[in-house]
C-alpha cells in the first residue's frame, strides 16, 4: 500500500532531523566537534553522524571532557567507538583539577565546576572550536526545554536565556559574532524511550552498566554507589555489598546512583523504565543543587 | 477511575509483553502542533494535564509539583499544571511563559512534540516560530470571555504559517456550567470569523483542561457533545509529511559527500516527493539533468532496510527522509542547489512578493542588504518598503513605511542571484525564509513567499551618485530613444543608419539598436511567436532605457509590431523622451521591394509567423513622428527626424 509507506514513523523523522541538524553545522561552522560523554544519549548521537555523512566518516572529531572519575566500563566503550567510527578521539582533562586533586568525594559541587563546566570551556578554547554537538534533550529538565538547537554562547561561554535567536521551520542560522560559539543539540526532540527503542531497533552499543549486574555497591544518603576502583574512600564499617544493579544514567561513578535491577536485556530495561516512576536525572545529584532553577543557573554559568 | 486509565490500556502491555509492546511503539507517527491562548486560558494547565494523563510525570516530579503549587501555584490546594510547563525561574516568578517551549509525550498511536507559545501581545515572533513546524494547532479560548481579539490573532498566524488542521478548544467549560449555549455561541461567533480570513475548516471542542473533560475521555458532563475528544483528535489527523509525499520531489543539497574518487554523492533531507532509483532528475539552477543510480543510507546489521532501525540502500525515499543520492552522470551539483524531478522542477527567480514577519527590536531597513536564507541557500536581499503592514488584531491593511518587532506585512525583495523557490503555500520548504543581519548576525524576520516578479517595474533601483543628468550634462545633449517601428522592409534600418550618421557629425553621442543585430546576440534565443517578440521588444527596451540613463540618444529598427508593449517602452522612458517614429510603408510597396528575399519566402510558407502575412502589424495611432516613405527619400526622411529631434 503506498500510503503506508509514507508515513514515516516517529523515530524516523527523529533520525531524519538529527541528520539534518548535523549536516548543517558541518556545512556552516569552521569548526565542529562532538561532545562525548560515552552515555546512551551520546551513543545514539553518535551513531546518527555516522549515518549522516556515511559512506564518509564525520567529519569532526570527539571530543571527551574527562573528569578521570568516569566508570572504567566507559572508557573502555569510548576507546572502542573511535576506533570503529574512524573519528578522531581528543580527551582533555583539566590541569589544575588533576593538579588539586579535585575529586568528587572531598569537593562537593566544587567537582563537577572544576572538570566539567571549566573542563569543558577550557577545551573549546584551546582547540578552537566554534561549535559543539551535544546530547541534551528537552525531556530532560525545564529550563532545556526552552532552549534552541542551535544555542548560542558568549566568549565566556554563557548562556542568555533572554536572547536567543527564533528558530524557524527547519532553518538555522549558524552566523556567529566573534569570539561567540554554538552549542548544537541533534537530539533536542527526542524523550527517554525514543533514545531507548532506537538503540533497540539499531544495535547501537552502549556501556554494559546500563544492564543488571551483579556489582559491588555502598549506600549513602539513599543512593546506591557503586565502588568501581580502588579511589573509592570506604567509611569505617562500610563494607561494599554485592548487589544486581543497574544504572540508567551515567556520569562519574561516585556521583551517579545506581538502581537495583534484574533487566539484563534490553527490553527488559525498557520495560523497567517505562514502569518506573521517579524521572531520569533523580539519579544525578547535580540538579539537585539551587533548588528548582538549578540546571538553568549552571547553563548560564557556561556548564552544557 | 480516570479516562486516561481507558485510553492508555497498553500500560498493561508493558509489563506482560514488552516485546509486543515496542513492536506497537515502533509504529507510531509523530505529530507537532502549538497551543495557542491568552496569557489566562489556561494553556499551560492544559499541556500539563495532557503530560499527566499520558503518565509523562514521574513521581519525583509529582512531588515536587505538588510542592511548587502549595507555594506559588494559583490552584489552592490543588495541584497546579501550570507549574509542569512554565520552566525559566524569571518566568515563574512572573506566572507568565515568555518564549517558545517544547513538550512531549506519547500514546500508542502517537509521539506529540507541543510547542508552548506565549499569548501576550508582544509575543507574535514567538508564536510565528511555534507554528512554522506544526501540523496543527489548538486555539484555546476561555468559554467565560469568547472569542477575543487574542483569539482572531493568533488564529489569523495560525492560518498565515499555513496550518491546515486547527483545534477550537473551547475550555474552562467547568466555569460555565457545561452549557451547551455558551459553546454554541462561541462557535457561531468564531466560524464567522475564521470563514472571514480563509480558514476552510477547524475542529471545534469543549474542554476543561483543569477538570480533565473531553481530554482522554469523553465528558459525562457535555452529553451534548458527540464529536472527539481532544486527545482522539490529535492521534488520528494526518500529518504534513503525509501530504508533502504526494508532491513533486524536491531535495536541497545540503552537503556533497565525497570520500573518495570512486563515490559522490548529495546528501538532503526531501522537502517533497518521492523518489526511485532510475528516476530523471533535474538540478536548478543549473537545469542540468541526470538520473539517480542509489539513495545511500548506511548499511545496519540490526532491522531490514528502510525504516529507523534498517540502513542500506533504499528502493524508495519520501518527504521527509534524509538520505544521500547519487546520480547517473558526472553533473555539477553542490549545496544550494536543489534536485527536482527532471520534467516538473521548481523554478529559480531573484524578484519576489512575501510576507515578512519582523522579528527583531530594530525596524526594517528597506533597501538594507540582509542574507536571505531558504533551504540550504544563503544570498543577499534587500527588501523593499512594504506595500502594507497587517493589523493583525483586526486584519486590515495599513499604510507603512517599514516594519518594527512583531509586525508583519506584504513586501516584494530581490536577490543579488537567483534562488531555486516554490511558493511558501506548496512547499513550506522552498518557499518559507529568514533574514539575518549582516552586521549582528542576528535573525531578524521571517518570511513566507509567495510568488515571483517578472515586471520591471518592481525592480528596486539602487541610487548612484553619478546621475542621468550628470551623464547627459556631460555629452551636452538631451537623452532620447528614436523608437523606429514598421514592416519589414519598411525601410527602419537605412533611415536609422543615416539619422544615427548626421547626428554623430553635429557631436551628438548615439547608438543604434537593430532588430537583426540584436538577436545574433542578446535575444538569440527568441523566435518569432507573439510571446517571443513580446520578450524581445522587453529587452531591447531595457537596454534603451539603461542607454538613456547613461545620456546617449538611442537610436531602435524594430519591426515591433504590437502597440501596447511599444506602449511598454514608452512607460519605461522618462516623459518626453519616447519619440515613436512610423516608418510607414504600404505593404505592397514593401513586398515589392523584398530586399531581404523575406516576403517571397512567407508567401510561400516557408516562414513562419512573418509581420503583415501570418502575423499582425498594429500601426501607431499617434507616433511623433510619421515617415510616408512612398513620398521621399531615405536622405529627406532622415533629415527630417533630425530637424525634430534637434530644432
Amino acid at each position: 500500500m503506498a500510503s503506508a509507506t509514507k508515513n514515516l514513523t516517529h523515530l524516523e523523522r527523529l533520525e531524519s532531523e538529527a541528520i539534518h541538524i548535523l549536516r548543517e553545522v558541518v556545512a556552516e561552522a569552521e569548526k565542529p566537534v562532538m561532545l562525548y560523554s560515552v552515555g546512551k544519549d551520546s551513543a545514539v548521537m553518535l551513531h546518527l553522524a555516522r549515518k549522516a555523512f556515511y559512506p564518509s566518516p564525520p567529519p569532526f572529531p570527539l571530543l571527551h571532557v574527562d573528569t578521570t572519575w568516569k566508570f572504567k566500563a566507559m572508557y573502555d566503550l569510548r576507546d572502542r567507538m573511535a576506533r570503529e567510527s574512524g573519528m578522531e578521539l581528543l580527551v582533555y582533562q583539566n590541569p589544575e583539577a588533576k593538579e588539586r586533586g579535585i575529586n568528587p568525594f572531598d569537593h562537593g559541587p566544587l567537582h563537577t565546576d572544576m572538570w566539567k563546566t571549566e573542563g569543558l570551556k577550557q577545551a573549546l578554547d584551546l582547540y578552537g572550536f566554534d561549535a559543539a554537538f551535544g546530547g541534551a534533550r528537552r525531556d530532560e529538565e525545564k529550563s532545556r526545554a526552552k532552549e534552541r538547537i542551535f544555542s548560542f554562547r558568549t566568549a565566556s561561554h554563557g548562556w542568555d536565556p533572554k536572547n536567543q535567536r527564533p528558530e524557524l521551520w527547519n532553518l538555522y542560522n549558524a552566523r556567529k559574532n566573534k569570539g561567540e560559539s554554538i552549542r548544537v543539540f541533534p537530539i533536542s526532540n527526542w524523550t527517554e524511550l525514543d533514545i531507548w527503542q532506537y538503540i533497540h531497533l539499531n544495535d547501537v552499543p552502549i556501556v554494559p552498566l546500563y544492564f543488571a549486574a551483579k556489582r559491588p555497591t555502598v549506600e549513602r544518603d539513599g543512593m546506591l554507589l557503586m565502588v568501581d576502583d580502588e579511589r573509592f574512600p570506604l567509611k569505617d564499617g562500610e563494607v561494599p555489598v554485592e548487589r544486581s544493579i543497574r544504572f540508567r544514567t551515567l556520569g562519574c561513578y561516585p556521583l551517579t546512583g545506581a538502581v537495583e535491577s534484574e533487566a539484563k536485556t534490553l527490553p527488559e530495561v525498557i520495560q523497567e523504565t517505562l514502569l518506573t516512576t521517579t524521572s531520569e536525572r533523580q539519579g544525578r545529584a547535580i540538579d539537585k543543587d539551587a533548588g528548582g532553577a538549578g540546571m538553568e543557573k549552571k547553563k548560564q554559568e557556561g556548564y552544557f | 477511575m480516570s479516562d486516561a486509565d481507558v485510553i492508555y490500556k497498553t500500560d498493561a502491555l508493558i509489563a506482560e509483553d514488552i516485546d509486543q509492546y515496542l513492536e506497537v511503539h515502533q509504529h507510531k507517527t509523530m505529530l507537532r502542533f502549538i497551543t495557542c491562548g491568552s496569557v489566562d486560558d489556561g494553556k499551560s494547565t492544559l499541556i500539563g494535564r495532557l503530560l499527566y494523563d499520558s503518565k509523562m510525570i514521574f513521581e519525583d516530579q509529582l512531588e515536587a509539583l505538588a510542592a511548587d503549587s502549595r507555594k506559588v501555584g494559583t490552584q489552592g490546594q490543588e495541584i497546579d499544571f501550570a507549574l509542569l510547563v512554565d520552566g525559566l525561574a524569571a518566568e515563574r516568578e512572573q506566572g507568565i511563559t515568555i518564549d517558545v517551549a517544547y513538550r512531549f509525550f506519547a500514546t500508542e498511536k502517537r509521539k506529540f512534540i507541543v510547542a508552548d507559545t506565549p499569548g501576550h501581545e508582544q509575543y507574535t515572533r514567538n508564536m510565528v516560530t511555534g507554528a512554522s513546524t506544526a501540523d496543527l494547532a489548538v486555539i484555546l479560548i476561555d468559554a467565560r470571555k469568547g472569542v477575543l481579539t487574542q483569539t482572531r490573532r493568533h488564529s489569523y498566524l495560525a492560518h498565515l504559517i499555513g496550518i491546515k488542521n486547527i483545534v477550537l478548544a473551547i475550555n474552562k467549560m467547568d466555569l460555565v456550567d457545561y452549557d451547551q449555549a455558551v459553546f454554541d455561541g462561541i462557535l457561531k461567533d468564531y466560524t464567522e470569523f475564521a470563514h472571514s480570513i480563509g480558514i476552510k475548516a477547524f475542529t471545534p471542542i469543549p474542554i476543561s483542561g483543569f477538570k480533565g473533560d473531553n481530554i482522554t475521555g469523553l465528558s459525562e458532563n457535555t452529553p451534548w457533545y458527540r464529536g472527539p475528544t481532544l486527545m482522539e483528535h490529535l492521534e488520528t489527523v494526518e500529518v504534513n509529511s503525509a501530504t508533502d509525499a504526494d508532491k513533486p520531489f524536491r531535495m536541497a543539497v545540503q552537503w556533497v559527500n565525497r570520500p573518495n574518487l570512486d563515490f559522490r554523492g548529495f546528501s538532503g533531507q526531501i522537502a517533497t516527493g518521492t523518489v526511485r532509483p532510475g528516476d530523471a532528475i533535474r538540478v536548478l539552477p543549473s537545469g542540468k539533468t541526470s538520473s539517480i543510480t542509489r539513495i545511500v543510507t548506511m548499511p545496519s546489521e540490526a532491522g531490514p532496510a528502510g525504516g529507523a532501525g534498517g540502513g542500506g540502500d533504499l528502493e524508495q525515499a519520501v518527504a521527509g527522509q534524509s538520505v544521500t543520492l547519487c546520480f547517473a552522470d558526472e553533473i555539477d551539483c553542490s549545496r544550494g542547489d536543489v534536485i527536482g524531478q527532471a520534467d516538473n522542477p521548481p523554478q529559480a527567480a531573484d524578484q519576489f512578493e512575501a510576507t515578512i514577519v519582523w522579528m527583531a527590536d530594530e525596524e526594517m531597513l528597506p533597501g538594507r542588504p540582509y542574507w536571505l536564507k531558504i533551504g540550504t541557500q544563503t544570498v543577499t536581499a534587500t527588501v523593499q518598503h512594504p506595500k502594507y503592514q497587517v493589523n493583525v488584531n483586526t486584519m486590515e491593511h495599513l499604510a507603512a513605511k517599514t516594519l518594527d518587532l512583531n509586525a508583519i506585512g506584504v513586501a516584494n525583495l530581490s536577490t543579488d542571484k537567483q534562488i531555486v523557490f516554490e511558493p511558501y503555500e506548496a512547499n513550506r520548504t522552498l518557499g518559507g525564509f529568514i533574514l539575518i543581519d549582516k552586521i549582528s548576525n542576528a535573525t531578524v524576520a521571517a518570511g513566507m513567499l509567495h510568488f515571483s516578479l517578472r515586471r520591471a517595474q518592481n525592480v528596486h533601483w539602487q541610487a548612484t551618485d553619478v546621475t542621468r543628468e550628470f551623464h547627459a550634462n556631460l555629452k551636452n545633449q538631451k537623452p532620447a530613444v528614436l523608437w523606429f517601428t514598421g514592416l519589414s522592409g519598411a525601410g527602419k534600418s537605412t533611415i536609422a543608419n543615416l539619422v544615427e550618421k548626421k547626428l554623430a557629425r553635429m557631436n551628438r553621442h548615439t547608438f543604434l539598436l537593430d532588430g537583426d543585430n540584436v538577436r545574433h546576440g542578446l535575444n538569440k534565443d527568441l523566435g518569432f511567436t507573439d510571446a517571443d517578440r513580446v520578450e524581445n521588444i522587453r529587452r531591447v527596451g531595457e537596454v534603451a532605457k539603461l542607454m538613456t540613463d547613461a545620456g546617449l540618444i538611442v537610436i531602435t529598427a524594430f519591426i515591433s509590431p504590437f502597440r501596447s508593449e511599444r506602449d511598454m517602452v514608452r512607460q519605461m522612458m522618462q516623459p518626453g523622451e519616447f519619440i515613436e517614429v512610423h516608418i510607414d510603408t504600404p505593404l505592397a510597396e514593401a513586398e515589392a521591394r523584398d530586399v531581404k528575399g523575406l516576403y517571397k519566402k512567407a508567401r510561400s510558407g516557408e516562414l513562419k509567423n512573418f509581420t503583415g502575412i501570418d502575423s499582425p502589424y498594429e500601426a501607431p495611432e499617434d507616433p511623433e513622428i510619421r515617415i510616408d516613405t512612398t513620398g521621399m527619400t531615405a536622405e529627406q526622411a532622415a533629415d527630417a527626424i533630425v530637424a525634430r529631434l534637434i530644432p
